[in-house]
């Protein structure tokens, strides 16, 4: 079995043992695969010199070598968050405490606040609001005009830090939409005569006998919160009902599902879970999107 | 286990003592699995323990239907010569759980470009389906591709019967009975949260078991053989059976909540858990994906080329040094995390150390074709072990690359570590795996040749571009997502939320699915070319002959002297 063969095609010589037909050629390693091998180990101890590497006992406990450059990541974090922090030079620290007002007449905080309530909106407020705070059925559009609870600062900023409808927080925003079908309160004709009542307040009603019917039942159950004329009250947190904004969906089947079901979106308070330099920084970021209150 | 046939049984396949033993031990199994269920804390482990309990029984039915079959004088296999029945079921497990495995990549792959397939249910939601996929891969597909290839190797190039009687096949349905535990156990939402680790500790206790019979066969089969020295591919196959052993139970030391609960809790603490965990990770690796695939490798590429190996001095100094330095490269896995900086220090030079000694497979396996390099054009099979072993190299050199820190703070977390992973896991362990289940079909058959060699070469090219557009798309969201994560605006502010990255992730992952959807088809192919193998057809319109298979299959060696 370990008599010498050579190879015919190569000329070189086997080791002279064979499994199952297979032999093995004597042929050195390859030169430039050793020496890279020898490089990179040489390059590994070069590094262990420079880097913390290799964990040693000593007479109080373990330790490590530490390495020429002193390098450690936790500083290295520590450093950029100190750079990032300085850079802004106590921007952070004034939208916080500052009035909202003050900080909005301000170009350089504005810059700071506007780039914070943009990142904390990416990561807070677009999984429901859409990464362009377009909105989609039940999440409002917030690039408009139609502020359902006000689009004055400081009506933006209490949403923000309280919510809407959030169990968690005692000053959050309330009120009910009641389920006016499904309660019994409305039967179904007049459910039908007051949505179409209410697609008339934007010019679409299909019926007018019924929406006359329906301005009837209107009168009797929608005006306290909704108003006269269907314009919507932002202390309430009623919509207005004459323009061509909706929730919820502003077709007729949509609005019969409203008044029959009725609505009660959540928002989370973000109060107890952003610092007030964020809620801030939202606050303006949002108002600035297109269609703040004075 | 007993190793070889017990005294005062001339029968081939009758009961020995060692049958009556493994029988006896099923049958306490399935009794204590049976109280197991009547008592189980959660539905997954009363399912589990009837699982295992009928599994228990249908192997004592199998050893009875032996037993008969043998005495009424139709055995199997006579007992002498090679054993082959269970390199056979072997090789039909591999091509079965392939195509279950890529089905299933390829079904997440979609659910990540469209989420809706996750269809609300938590049965089939990407948090289930993704081990589901990556062990059906790498333990099911890639494990029986392993343990049938081990089996056919270490007899040939020991000229000697696998050990055991029974024991070899206890060893393929042990390691079914695993895949089916873990398997069902994911769709249940059984899981240690391990990657590549999941199962809970009683399909850990189970595999170890199994593990434990497959190194006593294959260490039997070594003390039984013929020839002088151990050769190259049954160290590489040795080294992968032992470290995963050793891996596996290092890394699944947990405390069940109760003997009767499918629920455990890991050992260790913290940021030592990640280290053990990533150390077991990376070695699944390096031992199961690199090592034991090497094994196939060196028998199959020289054996289909007729070639020698292309140097022994190559094959023993990057086997030992691989072997010693793969085995630190783990917190690599755990940069810029709470591992200490040393550790991954430590890491990341043994990746860099690593690089040579990967290389060292790569090389053995190209230049072996020296002298045979016509084999690329008029063999396909050769054609995919060769680009099997390409891939290998790109992914051992991508490998280091991502380890070092300055890369890795980019690449961790993003895609591109899911494309190298794929070149490895598409380009090396599958198409090694193929080439070996291509020349394993007509050799264990007896088949003059393949059924039809053009179909291998459509595998071949339908497969490569499925990879190419799999890493491709990965690359480049990658790099793209690592590039978005670390954007900060003049503030210092994120510039992109991580929804942004998320959407701008969708066109690369509908490419990397139709990548899979490729793969898979080139997979499906494959089985039809095996099954019309099987079936003893050869396509007529091909008048090629196969080039290698005539050197000596089974029989014509001399039988090991009982």
């Amino acid at each position: 079995m370990s008599e010498k063969h050579k190879d015919e095609v190569t000329g070189v010589e086997t080791t002279g043992h064979s499994w199952d037909g297979i032999r093995e050629l004597n042929n050195p390693l390859p030169k430039w695969w050793i020496y890279t091998f020898y490089a990179t180990i040489v390059w590994s101890f070069a590094y262990w010199v420079v880097m913390p590497a290799w964990p040693y006992l000593t007479g109080s406990g373990w330790t490590y070598t530490q390495g020429v450059i002193g390098y450690e990541q936790r500083n290295v974090v520590t450093n950029e968050l100190a750079a990032v922090a300085e850079g802004r030079s106590g921007a952070m620290e004034r939208i916080a405490t500052m009035p909202l007002e003050e900080i909005a007449n301000d170009p350089a905080l504005m810059e700071v606040a506007l780039g914070a309530g943009k990142a904390a909106f990416g990561d807070n407020c677009a999984p429901c609001h859409g990464s362009g705070a377009q909105g989609s059925k039940g999440f409002p559009n917030l690039n408009d005009d139609d502020w359902i609870w006000g689009g004055t600062l400081d009506d933006i900023h209490t949403t923000l830090a309280h919510g809407i409808r959030w169990d968690g927080d005692d000053e959050t925003r309330n009120n009910v939409m009641m389920a006016y079908g499904r309660d019994g309160i409305l039967n179904r004709t007049e459910i039908n005569d007051v949505a179409e009542y209410v697609l008339s307040l934007s010019g679409r009603a299909g019926n007018q006998e019924a929406a006359a019917r329906g301005a009837e039942v209107f009168a009797s159950q929608c005006v306290a919160c909704h108003g006269d004329g269907g314009t919507g009250n932002q202390e309430l947190g009623a919509p207005n009902l004459t323009d061509a904004i909706w929730l919820y969906g502003g077709e007729k089947a949509s609005i019969v599902e409203t008044v029959s079901n009725g609505r009660s979106g959540v928002m989370p308070a973000w109060g107890g879970r952003l610092d007030e330099g964020t809620i801030n920084a939202l606050t303006l970021f949002v108002y600035s999107l297109g269609g703040g209150e004075k | 286990m007993a190793v070889s046939s017990a005294p005062g049984s001339n029968l081939p396949g009758t009961m020995t003592s060692a049958a009556w033993a493994v029988a006896g031990s099923l049958i306490a199994g399935a009794v204590l699995s049976i109280i197991i269920a009547a008592k189980a804390a959660d539905a997954p482990m009363a399912a589990h323990a009837w699982l295992f309990a009928f599994a228990f029984l249908a192997g004592v039915m199998m050893l009875g239907q032996r037993h008969i079959n043998a005495t009424q004088g139709h055995a199997a296999d006579d007992g002498t010569g090679y054993n082959d029945g269970v390199v056979k079921a072997g090789a039909i497990a591999t091509l079965f759980w392939g195509v279950a495995g890529f089905l299933v990549g390829v079904v997440i792959a979609f659910q990540l470009a469209f989420p809706v397939l996750n269809f609300d249910t938590e049965f089939l939601n990407f948090g289930r389906l993704r081990p589901l996929h990556t062990s059906a891969v790498i333990f099911a597909f890639g494990g029986n591709a392993l343990i049938a290839t081990s089996f056919y190797v270490v007899q040939r190039t020991s000229r000697a019967r696998l050990a055991g009687d029974v024991a070899p096949w206890f060893v393929f349905w042990g390691y079914q009975l695993f895949i089916v535990v873990a398997a069902t156990g994911y769709l249940m939402g059984v899981t240690q949260s391990r990657e590549y680790a999941e199962p809970e500790w009683y399909a850990d206790i189970w595999l170890t078991i199994v593990w434990v019979v497959y190194l006593l066969v294959f260490l039997g089969t070594l003390a039984k053989r013929k020839e002088p020295h151990i050769y190259v591919a049954n160290w590489f196959y040795l080294a992968f059976i032992v470290t995963i052993a050793m891996l596996h139970i290092g890394n699944n030391l947990a405390i069940p909540e109760t003997l009767t609960s499918s629920k455990s809790y890991a050992l260790f603490p913290g940021v030592q858990d990640a280290l053990i965990q990533w150390w077991y990770g990376h070695n699944a690796v390096g031992f199961f994906l690199t090592a034991g695939f090497l094994g196939m490798m060196y028998y199959f590429i020289p054996k289909r080329a007729e070639r020698p190996v292309y140097s022994y001095r190559l094959s023993i100094v990057h086997f030992w040094s691989l072997i010693f330095i793969y085995i630190w490269a783990g917190p690599h896995h755990l940069h810029f995390t709470a591992l200490p900086d040393w550790a991954q220090t430590l890491g990341m030079t043994f990746s860099i150390m690593l690089w040579m000694p990967s290389w060292g497979g790569m090389i053995n396996g190209l230049m072996t074709l020296s002298g045979a390099w016509d084999k690329l054009r008029t063999d396909p099979v050769i054609r995919m072990l060769v680009v099997s072993v390409a891939f290998y190299g790109m992914s051992t050199f991508e490998g280091p690359v991502m380890s070092v820190k300055a890369v890795n703070s980019l690449s961790h977390y993003t895609d591109w570590t899911i494309g190298h992973v794929h070149s490895g896991a598409l380009g090396w362990v599958g198409f090694v795996s193929f080439g070996a289940v291509y020349c394993l079909i007509p050799w264990l058959w007896k088949r003059e040749r393949l059924y039809s060699l053009a179909l291998v070469s459509w595998h071949f090219w339908i497969a490569t571009i499925g990879i190419v557009l799999y890493i491709t798309s990965m690359w480049v969201s990658g790099i793209l997502q690592g590039l978005m994560w670390r954007a900060y605006d003049a503030q210092g502010f994120l510039e992109y939320s991580f929804a942004e990255t998320v959407e701008a992730m969708h066109p690369f992952y509908v490419i990397r699915a139709l990548g899979g959807v490729l793969f898979l088809a080139g997979a499906l192919i494959m089985v039809y070319n095996c099954w019309m193998t099987i079936k003893g057809r050869v396509r007529e319109s091909e008048p090629l002959p196969a080039p290698a298979p005539a050197a000596a299959p089974a029989g014509a060696m001399p039988q090991p002297a009982e």
